[in-house]
C-alpha cells in the first residue's frame, strides 16, 4: 500500500541558508557557536520500488551540487513544515517531475530540517526557529522527524447555515459580530437584520460574511465616504463633503486632457502616446505583512499587478514603498505577538523580491522608512504601472455572459482578510488571523497575464480577485445586472470546504471575466495554451440578483442594490488638528560636517542599495533612469524612468512620502509630498504638465475624532495641492485602522502616512537628467526659497528635536511655474545634473551629487544667512541643478528669479562648505554606503 | 540570403523570451517564442529554425532547483530532437535559467549553485572574452560585454576548471567581480564543439547604447553591446 517517504537533500558546499540563520540570529542578539546546517525534505506518498527511488532521487538532487538520501537522518534537528493547506508549489513540482519519470505519487510535501549541532540545547535552538525561521502563522515544527501535513478531507457542510437574525436586539446583533469576526457598525448590524425582517426569512452565514466583506472598510471606504463634522476648524463646526467625493470633485476641476479613467475601476488610466494608455494602481498589504511577512507582501505585490491586469493593462514596473520599525530594537523592547522589525523587513523584502523577479517585472521605484511607531504596524504599499493600446474601458457584464473565473485553485487561504485588514490587531492576531494570510504563486499569475494580454476583446468586464474573494469580485461585477453561480463549479485544492469558505476565499491568483457564450472557445484556447485553469462557474442573469449556489442550494439570494447601495452611510465627527504655521524656529547644529555624516547615514537617508539589488531593475530592459545612478551606481536617483529600447518617449516615477510632517502639521505634509513627488520626476525629465497622481493613506483609528481630523486636514492639503500643480488624483487606496493593541492595553497607532505616487510624461527619454555631477568646472544652481522649517526634519531625528519645533516646509506657490521653466531649460539640453531637495535639506543633497559622481563641490554662495537653515532646512520646491559654465547665463535667463548661483564642481574630491570643515567624497561614500564601502 | 528563423524556447515561468525575441529581431533573425510544451507535441518546430535560445527565468518557480523541472520536459519530451539540432551544428543557448536548463539536460558542462552569498542580485557586470575558446557565440569578439545579471542560483560549479578551459570551453569570465561565487570567475562555457552557449548575466538586456546605466557618462557603446553574442549568432546560423 502507498505510504510516505521522506528524500533528505543536503548541499554538498556550506548551504548559505545556514549562516543567514545564524546571522539573523547574532541580530537578535542570540549568538551560536557557528553556523546551522540546513536540508531539505520531500516527502512524497506513494508505492515506490528501487529503481522509481533512484529516477526521482536524481531528478530533485544534482550530484555536482546536493547529496540525497531516502534514510531518515539519525542526527538532531528541528523539522519545519507548511500547515495543512498552506500553498505548496514544491510539492506541485514534485509531483509534475514524478509523472514525467512515470513514478505514481498521490501525495507531496515540502519540509526544512535545521541542524544546530550537538552543543546547542533544544530550549536554544527553539528560541532561533521561533524568531527567525519559523512562523507559527504558515507553518509548524519539532524536534527530530516531524510527518508532512495531512488533509483529514472532514467533508464540509453541504448546507449554508441559518442565523436568525430576525428579531435581535442590538446585545445580539454585538454577540453575532463578535462571534464571526465581522468587524460591522451596529448601525449596518441593525440594517441586515431590518432588511431579512422584510424579507421574511432568516440569513444565512455566506450572506452575512458576503456583506461583511463587501460593507468593510476595505471595501466600502466606509471613513472616506462618510460625512464628517469637524470641529476645531477656522470657522468652527462644520459638515465636510465625503473625502472621497472631495478627491474625485479635485480630479474633475482639474479637467486634465490626459486622464483617460479615474476613480473608477481596478486602476486609474491616462494617456501616454496617441494609441498607448498607461494603467497606474497602488495598494497597502499592511496587516498581512505584520503577521507573515513573506506572504503578506509577496501576495501584496501579487494583488496590485492584478489591479493592472485588471483594467486590461500589461503589467511593466512594480514600486514598493516599506515603513518598519527600528531594525536594532533590542528583543526587551519587542511587544507581546509582534515579530522583531528586522524579520519583518527581510521577509518583506524577500516577498516582495520573490513576486516582483519571478513574474518578470522590474521592481524599480520605492522607499523605506525607519521608525519606532511602525514596530508593530509595519506598512507595505505595492504599486504597478501597465500600458495598453488605447481601447474602451470594458462596459460588462451584459445579461447572459458567463462567469468565468481564471488561475489557482481554491483553498481555505485568506478567509476574511478585507475584514481583517480593517480590525485593529493585537497580541493574539497573528493566531486568530493565520487563516487571512496568503502565500503567492507569482508563476501563476504569470500564466494569467500571458493568457489575458490580446485577450481584450474576447471579454466584457474583468476584475480580480482580491479582498473578499468571489464574493467581491462577483459581487461588484453583478451590481446592478444579477448573477447565478454554482459554488460546485468552483474549483477546489482539497474538499472539506463549507460554502461560505469557498465563496469568501482570497485564494491568490484568480480573476473574473464575464465572456459572451459565443467567445468562451476562444479564452479557452488561450488558457489552454498556457496551462491556466477555466472555470465557468455560472451566468450574469440581468434580474439583479445576486444569487450562489452549493450543492443544489440557495445559499445566497442578496438583491445587488441592497447589497451595494443598503449600507448606511457613516456620520463622524473629527477633531481638525491646529499646527503651527507662523513662528519659525531656527537650530544650531555643534558640528556641521559631522551633521552631514549623520545624516548620510541615517537609515531613512543611508543607501538602500541592499534592498534595490535583490530586486530585478532590468528586465524588460525599458529601466533608463534606475533607483541607483552616477560614476559607481551607488548614487539615489530622484525618479526612475522606463523606456523602450528605441522609443523616445518615456514614463516617469517619483515617489512623495514623509509621516514626520505629518505628526506636526498633516495638512502641510500633504502639501510637501505631492510637490515631491512631482519635483522627482521632473528632475529626471518629466513634464511637469502631464503629472498624474495615486493617494494611499495608512492611517489609525478614524473613530478617533483627532485621528480623523489629522486625515480631513491632509485631503484638503492633497486638493488644494493637486490643483496648484494641476496634476490630478487618478486612483488610490485608504488602509486605516493601523493600530496595534500592545499586552499593556495601550494603542499604538502609525503616524499619520501619506503615499504619492507621481507617473508623468518623459518626451525624450535620451535627455534623461540624474544627479550625478558630471565635470570639474560646471557651475551649480539653486532653485527656489529657502527659510528656517524645521518641524519634522531628518535634523531633528538626528539630533533630537526641541520642544518648540516650529514650522514643517510650507509650499512654495511659485514651484509649479519653476518646475515649468525648468523643463523648457532640460528640453533645451542646458541640464547636466539635476537632484532635489529633501530629507536632510541642502547638505545631503550636494553630498549625494558628490557620491553620485565621485567629484567634489565648491559653495561659494549659501541661500540663508543662518548656517544650519542654509544647510539643513527641508524647505520644498528646491533643486540644485549642474550647467556647463558657457551655459549658465542661458539657464539662468530662463529661470530668473527662483535661481541663484550656488557655487562650482571641482575634481580636488572634497564637499567644501563656507563654514564647514571640508568632507572628502570618501567620507561622505562611507558614511551613505557604510562603513568599508568605497 | 534568407533571414535566419530563431525560437525562443519558454517553460512555465519564462519571463525574458520577449527581450530575447527583441534582441534576435535587432541582430536579423525573425524570431518567435515557443512553448516547451508546444515543441513537445510538435518538434518539426525545431527543424525549423536555424537558431534556438532557451530563455531566462523561473521555469517552474525553480522548485527542486533551478532549471530542472524545464529541464525534464525537455530531454523526455524532445531530448532527441535537441541533441539533432546541436549535432547539425545550430547555435544553441541558454541564458540564466536557460543555461541552467542545459545544464540539468546534460548539453552543457557543470551545474549551476545557489549564489555564494545566499541571495537574488541584480546588477551590471562586464563579462570578458576568453580568446582561446571554440564557442561561435563569442567568436570575434575582443572587447568585453556589458550586461545585467538577476538571478539567486548563478554560482557555476565544475568539477575539473582547469581542463574545462584547455578545452576552450570557457567563453566569458566575469572581470572586475565575481558576482556569485562561480570556479575560477566562469561566467560562460560552451560544449566541446562550440555551438552550445550557457551564461547567467542577460546580454539581451543590452541592444542599444541607451540601456547601459552609465550612457550619459559616456559608459557602454557600440563595442559593449550584448546585442554581439546575439550577431554571432545569427551570422553563424546564416553560414549553415
Amino acid at each position: 500500500m502507498a505510504d510516505w517517504h521522506r528524500l533528505t537533500i543536503r548541499s554538498n558546499d556550506p548551504d548559505p541558508r545556514g549562516t543567514s540563520i545564524a546571522t539573523a540570529a547574532a541580530h537578535l542578539g542570540i549568538e551560536l557557536p557557528r553556523d546551522v546546517d540546513v536540508a531539505d525534505v520531500i516527502h512524497v506518498c506513494g508505492v515506490l520500488d528501487d529503481s522509481q527511488r533512484v529516477r526521482l532521487a536524481a531528478a530533485l538532487a544534482d550530484p555536482l551540487l546536493q547529496h540525497a538520501s531516502w534514510d531518515a537522518p539519525t542526527s538532531a534537528g528541528i523539522e519545519v513544515t507548511l500547515l495543512a493547506g498552506v500553498t505548496d508549489t514544491t510539492a506541485d513540482a514534485v509531483l509534475h517531475a514524478a509523472r514525467q519519470l512515470d513514478v505514481q505519487l498521490t501525495g507531496a510535501a515540502k519540509a526544512r530540517r535545521i541542524e544546530f549541532g550537538a552543543d546547542v540545547d533544544r530550549e536554544l535552538a527553539d528560541e532561533v526557529v521561533r524568531r527567525v525561521v519559523a512562523n507559527p502563522v504558515i507553518e509548524r515544527w519539532g524536534h527530530g522527524l516531524v510527518d508532512p501535513p495531512m488533509l483529514h478531507d472532514a467533508p464540509g457542510h453541504a448546507d449554508a447555515e441559518l442565523i436568525p437574525i430576525r428579531g435581535s436586539d442590538d446585545a445580539a446583533l454585538v454577540s453575532l459580530n463578535v462571534e464571526r469576526s465581522l468587524y460591522l457598525d451596529i448601525e449596518e448590524l441593525r440594517v441586515i437584520r431590518d432588511e431579512y425582517e422584510r424579507l421574511g426569512r432568516d440569513i444565512t452565514d455566506v450572506e452575512i460574511e458576503t456583506l461583511a466583506q463587501t460593507w468593510s472598510e476595505h471595501c466600502a471606504h466606509k471613513t472616506f465616504r462618510a460625512i464628517i463634522d469637524t470641529t476645531g476648524g477656522p470657522d468652527g463646526p462644520a459638515e465636510v463633503t465625503p473625502l472621497m467625493a472631495q478627491l474625485r470633485a479635485c480630479t474633475e476641476s482639474i479637467d486634465a486632457p490626459f486622464v483617460r479613467s479615474a476613480f473608477v475601476g481596478n486602476a486609474g488610466v491616462i494617456e501616454f502616446t496617441p494609441g498607448t494608455t498607461i494603467a497606474l494602481k497602488a495598494e497597502t498589504h499592511n496587516h498581512p505583512s505584520a503577521v507573515e511577512p513573506f506572504g503578506g507582501a509577496n501576495t501584496g505585490v501579487g494583488g496590485v499587478i492584478r489591479d493592472v491586469l485588471g483594467i486590461a493593462h500589461r503589467p511593466i514596473a512594480i514600486t514598493d514603498i516599506l515603513c518598519f520599525g527600528p531594525a536594532d530594537l533590542p528583543l526587551a523592547e519587542l511587544p507581546d505577538g509582534a515579530l522583531h522589525p528586522r524579520r519583518i523587513r527581510d521577509g518583506v523584502i524577500d516577498g516582495v523580491a520573490d513576486y516582483g523577479n519571478k513574474i518578470g517585472l522590474p521592481t524599480v521605484a520605492g522607499a523605506v522608512l525607519y521608525d519606532p511607531a511602525y514596530t508593530t504596524n509595519p506598512l507595505v504599499f505595492a504599486g504597478c504601472i501597465g500600458t495598453a493600446p488605447s481601447r474602451p474601458i470594458h462596459d460588462g457584464p451584459f445579461a447572459g455572459d458567463r462567469v468565468i473565473v481564471l488561475g489557482g485553485a481554491t483553498g481555505r487561504d485568506g478567509i476574511r482578510g478585507a475584514t481583517f485588514s480593517s480590525a485593529t490587531m493585537d497580541a493574539t492576531t497573528g493566531a486568530v488571523a493565520g487563516a487571512s494570510v496568503q502565500i503567492g504563486d507569482p508563476i501563476v499569475e504569470k500564466l494569467l497575464i500571458d493568457a489575458l494580454i490580446g485577450a481584450e476583446d474576447l471579454y466584457t468586464a474583468i476584475t480580480d480577485c482580491g479582498a473578499g474573494g468571489l464574493s467581491s469580485a462577483i459581487g461588484e461585477m453583478a451590481e446592478g445586472i444579477g448573477a447565478d453561480v454554482d459554488l460546485d463549479l468552483v474549483p477546489r485544492k482539497y474538499p472539506g470546504l463549507d460554502p461560505w469558505e469557498v465563496w469568501l476565499s482570497e485564494a491568490q491568483e484568480r480573476m473574473v471575466i464575464a465572456v459572451a457564450p459565443e467567445q468562451l472557445a476562444a479564452i479557452r484556447a488561450r488558457c489552454d495554451r498556457v496551462g491556466v485553469l477555466l472555470a465557468d462557474v455560472g451566468v450574469f442573469t440581468g434580474d439583479g440578483q445576486l444569487r450562489v449556489r452549493h450543492q443544489g442550494h440557495v445559499v445566497v439570494d442578496i438583491d445587488t442594490k441592497f447589497l451595494h447601495d443598503g449600507r448606511p452611510q457613516r456620520r463622524l465627527p473629527a477633531e481638525l488638528p491646529t499646527p503651527n504655521r507662523h513662528d519659525h524656529t531656527g537650530r544650531s547644529v555643534a558640528d556641521p560636517a559631522a551633521t552631514i555624516l549623520a545624516l548620510l547615514a541615517h537609515p531613512n537617508i543611508a543607501s538602500k542599495a541592499d534592498t534595490i539589488h535583490r530586486y530585478d531593475h532590468e528586465i524588460l530592459g525599458a529601466t533608463v533612469v534606475r533607483p541607483l545612478v552616477g560614476a559607481a551606481a551607488d548614487g539615489p536617483a530622484d525618479g526612475v524612468v522606463l523606456a523602450d529600447p528605441g522609443a523616445t518617449e518615456g514614463i516617469a516615477i517619483g515617489i512623495g512620502v514623509n509621516p514626520w510632517y505629518g505628526l506636526h502639521d498633516p495638512e502641510a505634509m500633504a502639501f510637501a509630498v505631492i510637490d515631491e513627488a512631482i519635483r522627482n520626476v521632473v528632475a529626471v525629465g518629466a513634464d511637469p504638465d502631464r503629472v498624474a497622481l495615486l493617494d494611499n493613506f495608512s492611517w489609525g483609528d478614524p473613530r478617533r475624532p483627532s485621528t480623523l481630523g489629522e486625515l480631513v486636514a491632509a485631503v484638503q492639503g492633497c486638493c488644494a495641492a493637486a490643483r496648484m500643480y494641476a496634476a490630478p488624483f487618478v486612483s488610490g487606496k485608504d488602509s486605516l485602522n493601523n493600530e496595534y493593541v500592545g499586552a499593556d492595553g495601550q494603542r499604538h497607532a502609525v503616524p499619520p502616512t501619506l503615499v504619492i505616487t507621481a507617473v508623468a510624461h518623459v518626451p525624450d527619454a535620451d535627455q534623461c537628467v540624474t544627479p550625478d555631477l558630471a565635470e570639474a568646472g560646471n557651475v551649480l544652481i539653486l532653485i527656489g526659497r529657502t527659510a528656517a522649517e524645521f518641524a519634522g526634519s531628518h535634523l531633528d531625528l538626528v539630533q533630537g528635536a526641541p520642544l518648540d519645533a516650529g514650522v514643517v516646509p510650507a509650499i512654495d506657490p511659485d514651484a509649479p511655474a519653476t518646475y515649468r521653466q525648468l523643463h523648457a531649460a532640460m528640453r533645451a539640453g542646458l541640464v547636466v545634473a539635476c537632484h532635489d531637495l529633501s530629507e536632510g535639506g541642502l547638505a545631503v543633497a550636494l553630498a549625494e551629487m558628490c557620491i553620485s559622481g565621485r567629484l567634489g563641490a565648491r559653495i561659494d554662495v549659501l541661500p540663508d544667512d543662518d548656517l544650519v537653515t542654509a544647510l539643513f532646512s527641508e524647505s520644498s520646491g528646491r533643486l540644485i541643478v549642474e550647467v556647463r559654465p558657457q551655459r549658465a547665463d542661458a539657464f539662468m535667463k530662463i529661470m530668473g528669479r527662483s535661481a541663484a548661483h550656488l557655487g562650482t564642481v571641482t575634481d580636488d574630491s572634497s564637499l567644501s562648505i563656507p563654514g564647514v570643515e571640508p568632507i572628502p567624497v570618501d567620507r561622505l561614500v562611507e558614511a551613505f554606503n557604510g562603513a568599508g564601502v568605497r | 540570403m534568407s533571414t535566419v528563423r530563431a525560437i525562443v524556447i519558454a517553460g512555465p515561468g519564462t519571463n525574458r523570451d520577449c527581450d530575447v525575441r527583441k534582441a534576435l529581431e535587432h541582430a536579423g533573425a525573425d524570431a518567435r517564442i515557443v512553448l516547451a510544451s508546444e515543441l513537445v507535441a510538435r518538434p518539426a518546430l525545431l527543424d525549423d529554425a536555424g537558431l534556438a535560445v532557451v530563455a531566462g527565468g523561473f521555469s517552474y518557480a525553480d522548485s527542486l532547483g533551478a532549471g530542472r523541472m524545464l529541464a525534464l520536459d525537455l530531454v523526455l519530451g524532445i531530448g532527441d530532437a535537441l541533441r539533432g539540432f546541436v549535432s547539425a551544428g545550430r547555435p544553441l543557448i541558454g541564458i540564466c535559467n536557460g543555461f541552467q536548463v542545459l545544464t540539468a539536460a546534460g548539453l552543457l558542462p557543470g551545474a549551476l549553485g545557489h549564489n555564494a552569498q545566499g541571495r537574488f542580485d541584480c546588477r551590471w557586470v562586464v563579462l570578458e572574452p576568453v580568446p582561446d575558446s571554440v564557442s561561435v557565440w563569442t567568436a570575434g569578439i575582443n572587447d568585453p560585454i556589458h550586461c545585467p545579471i538577476a538571478h539567486g542560483e548563478g554560482r557555476y560549479v565544475h568539477p575539473d576548471p582547469d581542463g574545462l578551459s584547455a578545452a576552450g570551453q570557457v567563453a566569458l569570465r566575469y572581470r572586475s567581480t565575481n558576482p556569485n561565487g562561480s570556479v575560477a570567475d566562469t561566467a560562460g562555457v560552451c560544449d566541446p564543439t562550440g555551438v552550445v552557449l550557457g551564461l547567467m548575466p542577460h546580454p539581451e538586456n543590452h541592444i542599444v547604447r541607451r540601456q547601459h546605466p552609465r550612457h550619459s557618462r559616456g559608459g557602454g557603446g557600440d563595442a559593449h553591446l550584448g546585442l554581439r553574442l546575439f550577431d554571432n549568432g545569427v551570422q553563424h546560423a546564416e553560414g549553415l
